[in-house]
């Protein structure tokens, strides 16, 4: 329907105004509004066909679907082939302010609702939730007229914000003149805006290594920054955490404040579904036993010690806290799935055994309190170049990993293995910290040992031989915890897990089997430590974050169903990293569908388990990681691996807005993979 | 010339959906979205409003049977009726869906189903009187129709 022009004519220009689009240049800037292009989503057939004339009769292209789904496919299918998208609020399939979250965080597009409800309080719910607009119905033409002033301020505002932080050309700043209420300018605006896009498009492009595919004037929240930012908040602390502050905070050229605002309203959302609560730095200074263990019982000890020792010894950046308690309050919600972040943190001990037997080795312990010290002898062990070298090698076969952690079980171990390998960065264990425990109790022995065992991720299977092994022993309590509730995981965690640690594994159906035997009856923990270790050591953790991420929408429709905890996409999107480090960045997210979907349809718990489980082990390793190997020296890998938290936080945000989106939950351009920086 | 009759009539009778309220303003929108490629697009509208509005009618029926009623289904349900009703400029019918949605709010059982009669029946009236006036509407022609008010 895109450019059925009506008998009009009026229409004809529509095609040459598509021109204006981002990162094109005008050809017919005095087109403009006219080629607009509009995505209307509303399942009333006659009012949707009303809209698509009225708006074709305003000269603007016009998309029309019936349902949210489609809607955000082809949103995602061509992200810069829409500039605004106008919405229904009640919906059979999505929630309207659903699908207005979702683009929002993915697309950054304007979002008019609409709806015959005038009530107060569904308007009210349209402006927090950030639509552009509300309109009421019946809808009338002259309402829709003037949508394009909406387009026209958003690039404006983006615009503006880069040019205020000086990243952007003077030269080619117009700067108030679209802003005027007269729009007769418009048409230069098109003009000007398409060309400035290209150049904001530019910086933001150089801005952020990985939007370099994006033409796109809007800011991309890349792992780093989006790290940046949670760093910049933990510090400010939640709740005194004001844009302009974060911005400074931040310090990133080319930043504005509106960027940092917006951005930090997702954020805000995201964590209130994440914990419930209104979130609050994650201070490193967190006791043991932070809340989280409340909520996850057993693990509570071990999951405060791991996040909190971390942060303490300062291995830890303090987003990476932030994160994982986001996480792990996330996660609170789901007890059951706290079983099995343990679960899989043995898995990541698994990974780095080739075949991830680690985790089996671990059940046994996990299950035995009394074992923690075995569990920290036993690390070491498989800590040791193994688990490095496995997990290298499962981080490559992570991309099938992916696949195979949506279906319960199902999942060989391959994916846990690349998962490992990639060594998601703390940041991801983080999320997981709920599950990860064990590790970190040695709190300060932890980092200690930790830091060893981080390095050795980077193929130092010494480094976490001996220090690891240390931490172990101190953090034995922690690693009880584990044990305990590997028993306790659910089945499904198991398939998680050993898809995350197990890369040699085939799927044994039990992850903790997996564990067990790769872990050697360490306990688990250092296994997971090293898989952990893997994960930092590699970018391609990041791609696991971004998989994981993208995992996350995926998780959070089977969350949606099976209440899978954030945590546990996150460990699905590590999975999907791996994928990437494959070298298909875009292979995650058809990983993540593939998972999301196996998860979808057989049993979301597992894939949910499976990233639980990820989270976990990734929480786990991170936080050790992060302690020891920021020792090691790789502090970019520590950093990725926040960035791998907060790609997963924001896939877990968009699972959280409870859409399935089994499609490329990757749309997180920011998070992408490509940003990754190896 | 022998149109001329027919387009009175046809005014008149557009007319007088307005005066007695069968239609609002929103009909008129609709109208003024008629051009030259889209000679009938307000008949093609107020027809599948009929075609969906009938699956809705439907339902609500059928929700009404149910015991006890489950006034927030009801609610649902009607609430879309009145999206569709309201934008076609359905004005009678829409007053019943708001007059319904009412009742179901305060959980009104007995006068959620007298409104939803008085609803069917403004429905159905409405009807009619709209398939006579687009069938006058094409015999006159297509670019002679109803007035299109400007």
């Amino acid at each position: 329907m895109k450019n059925s022009i009506g008998g009009k004519g009026s229409m004809s220009t529509a095609s040459s105004i598509t021109t204006w689009k981002a990162g094109d240049v005008v050809s017919v800037p005095d087109q403009f509004p006219a080629g607009l292009r509009v995505l209307v989503v509303d399942d009333d057939p006659t009012c949707l066909i009303i809209l698509e004339k009225m708006l074709r009769n305003c000269s603007y292209d016009v998309t029309k679907c019936n349902r949210a789904e489609t809607a955000l496919l082809k949103l995602r299918e061509n992200r810069n082939g829409f500039d605004i998208v106008i919405s229904d609020v009640h919906m059979p399939d999505m929630d309207g302010f659903k699908l207005l979250e979702h683009i929002g965080l993915e697309m950054d597009l304007p979002v008019i609702m609409m709806s015959a409800d005038d009530g107060k309080d569904v308007v009210m719910k349209g402006v927090t939730h950030g639509a552009c607009d509300y309109l009421i119905k019946p809808v009338r033409i002259e309402a829709l007229k003037n949508i394009w002033q909406h387009v026209v301020r958003k690039r404006k505002n983006e615009w503006k914000d880069l040019e205020q932080s000086g990243s952007v050309e003077e030269g080619d700043r117009q700067p108030k003149q679209s802003e005027d209420a007269d729009y007769s300018s418009s048409v230069n605006e098109g003009n000007w805006k398409s060309s400035k896009k290209r150049k904001d498009d530019e910086d933001e492009t150089d801005d952020r290594d990985d939007t370099s595919t994006l033409k796109k004037p809007r800011v991309v929240w890349s792992v780093e920054l989006h790290q940046q930012f949670v760093a910049a908040v933990n510090q400010l602390g939640i709740d005194k955490a004001v844009p302009k502050k974060i911005l400074e905070l931040m310090n990133v050229p080319g930043l504005t404040r509106e960027n940092v605002a917006s951005h930090l309203q997702k954020y805000r959302l995201y964590l209130r579904r994440l914990s419930g609560v209104s979130p609050h730095s994650c201070n490193p200074n967190n006791s043991f036993m932070n809340p989280q263990d409340e909520t996850f019982g057993p693990l509570s000890s071990v999951h405060g010690f791991d996040l909190q020792t971390l942060t303490a010894t300062g291995q830890l950046p303090a987003q990476c806290l932030a994160t994982l308690q986001a996480a792990v309050l996330g996660r609170s919600t789901a007890k059951s799935s706290i079983p099995m972040p343990l679960v899989n943190q043995r898995n990541i001990f698994s990974f780095e055994n080739p075949k991830l037997r680690f985790g089996e080795g671990q059940q046994q312990h996990v299950n035995n309190n009394n074992k923690q010290v075995n569990l920290l002898h036993g690390i070491p062990t498989t800590m040791e170049s193994k688990q490095l070298t496995s997990l290298r090698h499962t981080s490559q076969s992570i991309g099938n990993l992916n696949m195979q952690v949506a279906p319960h079980g199902a999942q060989s171990r391959q994916n846990n293995s690349s998962l490992i390998e990639m060594g998601q960065p703390l940041s991801r264990v983080q999320i997981l910290n709920d599950s990860t425990v064990p590790l970190s109790v040695g709190q300060p022995i932890v980092p200690n040992g930790i830091a060893a065992n981080v390095s050795t991720r980077n193929g130092i299977p010494e480094n976490i031989r001996a220090p690891g092994y240390n931490l172990v022993s101190q953090t034995s309590s922690i690693l009880n915890f584990p044990m305990n509730h590997a028993s306790e995981l659910p089945v499904d965690t198991f398939s998680l897990r050993s898809t995350l640690g197990m890369s040699d594994h085939t799927s044994k159906g039990a992850f903790h089997e997996d564990f067990n035997s790769e872990i050697k009856g360490s306990g688990g923990f250092l296994p997971s430590y090293d898989v952990f270790n893997d994960y930092q050591y590699k970018s391609q953790n990041w791609e696991l974050q971004n998989a994981g991420m993208i995992l996350d929408d995926s998780q959070h429709s089977n969350s949606l169903q099976g209440n899978l905890d954030l945590t546990q996409s996150v460990l699905v999107q590590q999975g999907f990293p791996s994928g990437q480090i494959n070298g298909q960045n875009r292979s995650v997210p058809i990983v993540s569908k593939a998972m999301f979907s196996a998860g979808d349809s057989t049993e979301p718990g597992n894939l949910l388990n499976v990233n639980h489980h990820l989270n976990t082990i990734r929480a786990d390793n991170t936080v050790r990681v992060k302690s020891e190997s920021v020792a090691d020296g790789n502090p970019s890998n520590l950093f990725t691996d926040h960035f791998g938290q907060e790609d997963l936080m924001i896939a877990l945000l968009k699972q959280q807005q409870g859409i399935a989106p089994v499609e490329n939950e990757f749309d997180f351009d920011g998070y992408s993979l490509d940003n990754i920086p190896v | 010339m022998e149109r001329n009759p027919m387009r009175r009539q046809l005014a008149s009778m557009r007319k007088s959906l307005f005066d007695q309220g069968y239609l609002d303003e929103q009909f008129m929108e609709l109208e003024q979205l008629l051009d030259d490629a889209n000679p009938n697009f307000v008949e093609e509208v107020v027809t599948l409003y009929y075609r969906d509005s009938a699956r809705l009618i439907l339902n609500l029926d059928r929700a009404l049977e149910r015991r006890p009623l489950d006034f927030s289904k009801l609610d649902g349900l009607m609430h879309q009726f009145k999206g569709s009703s309201s934008s076609i400029g359905a004005k009678k019918v829409k007053a019943e869906s708001t007059l319904f949605r009412e009742y179901c709010k305060s959980g009104n059982a007995e006068g959620c189903m007298r409104t939803f009669q008085q609803l069917k029946k403004e429905y159905a009236t409405l009807r009619k009187k709209l398939e006579t006036y687009f069938q006058l509407a094409r015999q006159i022609g297509p670019m002679e129709s109803a007035n299109r008010p400007k």
